[in-house]
């Protein structure tokens, strides 16, 4: 494979900590400006990953080494496919979610908004930081500092609740990083010499021979050390973070942390142990045991939740675990499966925690039973969730369809009526949590709100748009999977 | 003379950089002015650190054989000898010392406002004495700077300490007296058993019987083990710390702890190494204990001082958990998590000296919002919290990779075991940070005597956050100081061809 040796990589974790300075020294008193910087670094932030497209679909990744460790440990970038398919995500949504941010602090009049919007910045770079790893050591860092930054966010509204959750979402985090993945990392080290990755797993030949159960518990501390992927039973943090700010939980809980989470998963998958190894160790099989258990119990839980971002919280836990599952089969339409899944999960998840955002903004509205009757005086918000929601569960023409396919044929490769009995039942249990919501919302008709009664319910459009955008691309990666699915071919070939 | 290459600046570096502060203190024997008393203390250990720069540049990585030495005849008739070096075990701490030194001055300048003069003359005296012990290459020269270190000390937390400060003084002097008395009478048997030398690379070459060894070594742990200190003689440490004035706390965590873990690798494994073989299990099951132990009384504090000095037992337990792994990596990451924990401790209870400046308390119930009353204080403190927790890309992460790559070669369980220590490490601290830095306070009497950091109080910060990071992305460079020093020690221990593994350290204590 082609290396170009190039500084963009690092470029797009920088922009957007030099966009985190200019906020801070911004200020409240400046907001519009303030907000410029956000969007301006997420702009360039796009196109600096936007611009190393066309060389990685070529086959080529692009490198950078920063600092030089210790043999074998560098801070070292490396845009390869799968890195640039999280990344482009990411950076696309960050400028949708800071325009729905604008909409959404300044409706509520929310404090600290220099802090929330300096915070965004930097979690945004950490997750590039994290994209565009050479190594372990370097993604460990840029994962770890993930977490650091989110809090503050998570934290945001500084009372009670908020500060429970944000401890909740920090011990899980940093407790199962601490525990599983330090000495994950170490093992590896001692068994390798080397943290670099490379296609097809890094352990030599004898250590594969010689300790094939090590390898295997290795594996599952990393699945457990990489906590974001929310594997039951270390799940617990997503819905505790749910008391963020909505943007927060839209884009950090549907998009860049826990994607950093089944992403760091991916990345130990393919590029530190290899399709083969984990074959050959059989390993793969308790992990599609423990996916498929969280797939369905978090599902089940959803089911039970009246409050509307608890059920899209736990329906994250369980969409993150057609990820791991697809990655699991480690059949071709499988591994696909699994890694278009980020993207397509990343757009209809978004749309569906903006529409809650949207929904509470306008309406103050955050359980489902309230609901009745609100597709009427919120029509843009309630088809773009009605299109969100489709796509969860995976009705053709929206990205979800896509990832459901690959995921049946890759059950289908691997001859496990297992796994496509679990598949079939979870999409049941998607439409069995979704379904009501839309029917209530279009269909029953809803009493009257005493307290808001001359009120009228109105939609911001500054929420509005980003969160129909989201929807459409939604439908347009459900029309036209190949891009990413070259992607995904590229990232297993 | 064949481990030893001779001075060859044009200058004696080593004597200077060792007794430069012993001329200051003498200076400011004849000061009487407070002002002119601080800036010849200041003057003189930076001068100290000028003079000592030659020593890192001019230092031969390729070589494991002492340099700079100087060599004089001093007691001809016992064959003893002032004999000053360095290697690569020993030169960081040099450096380490000099450093911390400066810090100890700056830390004290507004909050010491008694007997200013023995102050800074203590301080400068133990300047001396540390950097001595880090250099003397003549094992009777070791002992005195050892014990020299003592009095000042003792005088330091006696005189300048908080309320309890007679009782620490006291167990302080008491637990260290009673290891380096059992220090002294080994140091007597060795020149008798090495033949009539105390130079440390002479008695090295010798192969003394086993059971001598283990006496010997036995005789040498105690001295080494309370300074560490190990587990079950930590005890006068929390006390010592916690009452010390800050620049007393930032020495005896910087450096003195240190001299005990440097005591192992200077003395007890090069000179007894069938007996470092025996009881390398123990002492890695004690070393183990000491993390884990340590990292729940930590949690348990209410003083924030008290919490660090806590903390501190854990993460010396790492630091003889690497060094006893008794490979390439756990040592060197052993070596390179001493300075680290210099660093990172040290620069904590200078945070920690700060605050209580300003409140006169250490409750940590007392605390709250720092964040908004201190952001600059916030910034440093939040770097330093960071490293102390092993974030990568910070010094400490790096010795903690190592010790761990070094223990797990040596005993899958008990790597596997430490790592709960870094677990709660990672959890006390940043309970801590939550609990000072952002948990919110009614506690208005507090937050009224709160002001930020000035410029000398950045400044003293200053070197130690470059430490941090410096360390944290160029490890390779301290650690090429070491590697073949390194290399050398552990060659004794494999001359035999035996490969130490956990299994036959346990049969060998069995038999």
């Amino acid at each position: 494979m082609e290396n170009i040796i190039s500084i963009t990589p690092l470029l797009t974790v920088l922009v957007s900590v030099a966009a985190a300075f200019l906020i801070i020294l911004t200020g409240q008193k400046r907001q519009n400006l303030r907000e410029f910087w956000s969007i301006a670094a997420g702009v360039v932030k796009f196109l600096l990953v936007a611009s190393m497209v066309p060389a990685v679909l070529d086959g080529k990744t692009i490198e950078y080494t920063l600092f030089h460790l210790m043999p074998g440990i560098d801070i070292k970038f490396r845009a390869d496919a799968l890195g640039v398919l999280f990344a482009l995500g990411a950076s696309f949504l960050w400028i949708v979610t800071t325009f729905y941010s604008i909409g959404y602090m300044r409706s509520l009049n929310e404090h600290a908004q220099t802090r929330y919007f300096a915070c965004f910045a930097i979690s945004l770079s950490a997750t590039m930081g994290v994209a565009f790893s050479a190594n372990l050591f370097t993604m460990f860092l840029f994962y770890e500092a993930l977490t650091l930054i989110t809090y503050p966010l998570v934290a945001h509204k500084e009372n009670a609740e908020a500060r429970a959750g944000a401890r909740k979402y920090a011990i899980y985090l940093l407790g199962a990083a601490k525990a599983f993945l330090v000495a994950a990392i170490v093992l590896t080290y001692n068994l390798t010499g080397t943290l670099e990755f490379s296609k097809g797993g890094i352990f030599p030949d004898a250590v594969k021979a010689a300790h094939p159960i090590l390898l295997g518990v290795l594996f599952l501390m990393y699945l457990y050390g990489f906590a974001k992927c929310a594997v039951m039973p270390l799940h617990g943090w997503l819905p505790a973070a749910m008391v963020a700010p909505t943007p927060v939980s839209a884009l950090l809980h549907a998009v860049a942390v826990v994607k950093t989470g089944v992403f760091t998963v991916l990345r130990v998958v393919f590029f530190v142990f290899g399709i083969d190894l984990l074959k050959g160790i059989g390993i793969n099989n308790a992990v599609i045991f423990l996916a498929s258990f969280t797939l369905i119990t978090a599902s089940v839980i959803a089911l039970s939740r009246d409050n509307l971002k608890a059920r899209l919280a736990y329906s994250t836990v369980s969409q993150l675990s057609y990820i791991i599952l697809g990655a699991a089969l480690l059949t071709t339409s499988g591994m696909i499966g699994g890694i278009i899944h980020i993207t397509n999960h990343a757009f209809a998840k978004i749309t569906l925690f903006f529409c809650a955002g949207s929904i509470y903004v306008s309406a103050h509205k955050t359980e489902i039973s309230q609901l009745s009757g609100i597709g009427k005086k919120m029509p843009w918000t309630m088809t773009a969730f009605a299109i969100g929601a489709l796509g969860m569960i995976g009705v053709p023409s929206v990205g979800g369809f896509i990832t459901k396919w690959y995921l049946l044929l890759g059950a289908l490769e691997r001859e496990s009526f297992a796994v496509l009995f679990v598949l079939l039942t979870s999409t049941l249990l998607n439409a069995a949590y979704f379904a009501p919501i839309i029917y209530k919302a279009f269909f029953e008709k809803g009493q009257e709100d005493h307290h808001h009664h001359h009120e009228e319910i109105k939609e911001n459009p500054m929420m509005v748009a980003p969160l129909f955008l989201c929807a459409v691309i939604s439908v347009v990666l459900g029309l036209y999977p190949d891009f990413i699915v070259n992607f995904a071919n590229l990232i297993i070939k | 003379m064949e481990d030893m290459i001779l001075n060859n600046l044009s200058y004696p570096v080593l004597s200077i950089t060792i007794f430069l502060p012993l001329a200051g203190a003498l200076i400011i024997l004849l000061l009487r002015n407070a002002g002119a008393i601080r800036w010849t203390a200041f003057l003189t250990t930076t001068a100290t650190l000028i003079v000592s720069l030659p020593l890192y540049i001019h230092f031969d990585k390729t070589t494991y054989k002492m340099q700079f030495v100087e060599s004089y005849p001093w007691i001809p008739e016992w064959n003893l000898n002032y004999t000053v070096g360095v290697d690569g075990i020993s030169i960081l701490f040099v450096f380490l010392s000099t450093l911390i030194s400066i810090l100890c001055v700056l830390v004290s300048w507004k909050s010491i406002q008694e007997k200013i003069k023995l102050f800074y003359m203590a301080i400068l005296l133990i300047q001396t004495a540390m950097t001595g012990v880090f250099a003397a290459v003549d094992l009777f020269l070791f002992y005195i700077f050892w014990e020299a270190m003592l009095i000042p000390m003792f005088l330091l937390i006696g005189i300048w300490g908080s309320s309890n400060r007679v009782y620490a003084a006291v167990k302080f002097v008491l637990f260290t007296l009673a290891g380096s008395v059992l220090m002294l009478v080994g140091i007597i048997a060795l020149y008798h058993a090495g033949g009539k030398t105390f130079n440390i690379l002479e008695l090295a070459r010798v192969h003394y019987p086993f059971d001598l060894q283990i006496w010997l070594f036995l005789a040498f742990f105690a001295a080494f083990a309370v300074k560490v200190p190990m587990f079950p003689v930590h005890t006068w440490l929390p006390d010592a710390h916690t009452e010390a004035p800050t620049a007393g706390s930032v020495i005896l965590a910087g450096i003195l702890l240190k001299m005990g873990a440097y005591g192992f690798l200077r003395l007890s494994m090069p000179l007894f190494p069938d007996a470092v073989k025996t009881f390398f299990i123990p002492m890695l099951i004690l070393s183990v204990i000491a993390i884990i132990y340590g990292a729940f009384v930590t949690m348990m504090q209410k003083d924030i001082k008290r919490l660090i000095a806590y903390s501190s037992v854990s993460h010396m337990g790492f630091v003889t958990l690497g060094i006893f792994s008794l490979n390439q990596t756990g040592m060197e990451g052993g070596i390179l998590q001493m300075i680290n924990h210099g660093i990172v401790t040290g620069a904590l209870f200078m945070c920690i000296g700060i605050v209580y400046e300003r409140t006169h308390t250490r409750l940590i119930e007392d605390y709250g919002g720092l964040a908004r009353a201190m952001p600059i204080f916030t910034v440093f403190f939040t770097i330093f919290v960071l490293a102390g927790s092993g974030f990568p890309g910070m010094n400490y992460f790096i010795g903690e990779f190592l010790i761990l790559s070094g223990a797990f070669k040596t005993s899958m369980l008990l790597g596997a075991v430490s790592i709960l220590g870094i677990v709660l490490g990672a959890a006390y601290m940043s309970w801590l940070y939550y609990r000072i830095v952002l948990k919110k306070t009614n506690n208005a009497e507090m937050t009224d005597k709160l002001y930020d950091m000035n410029a000398r109080e950045i400044l003293m910060f200053a070197p130690l956050i470059i430490l941090v990071f410096y360390i944290g992305v160029q490890p390779h460079v301290p650690l090429s100081y070491m590697q073949v020093s390194v290399e050398h020690l552990l060659e004794r221990f494999n001359a035999g061809g035996q490969e130490i593994t956990a299994v036959k350290g346990i049969v060998e204590v069995l038999k």
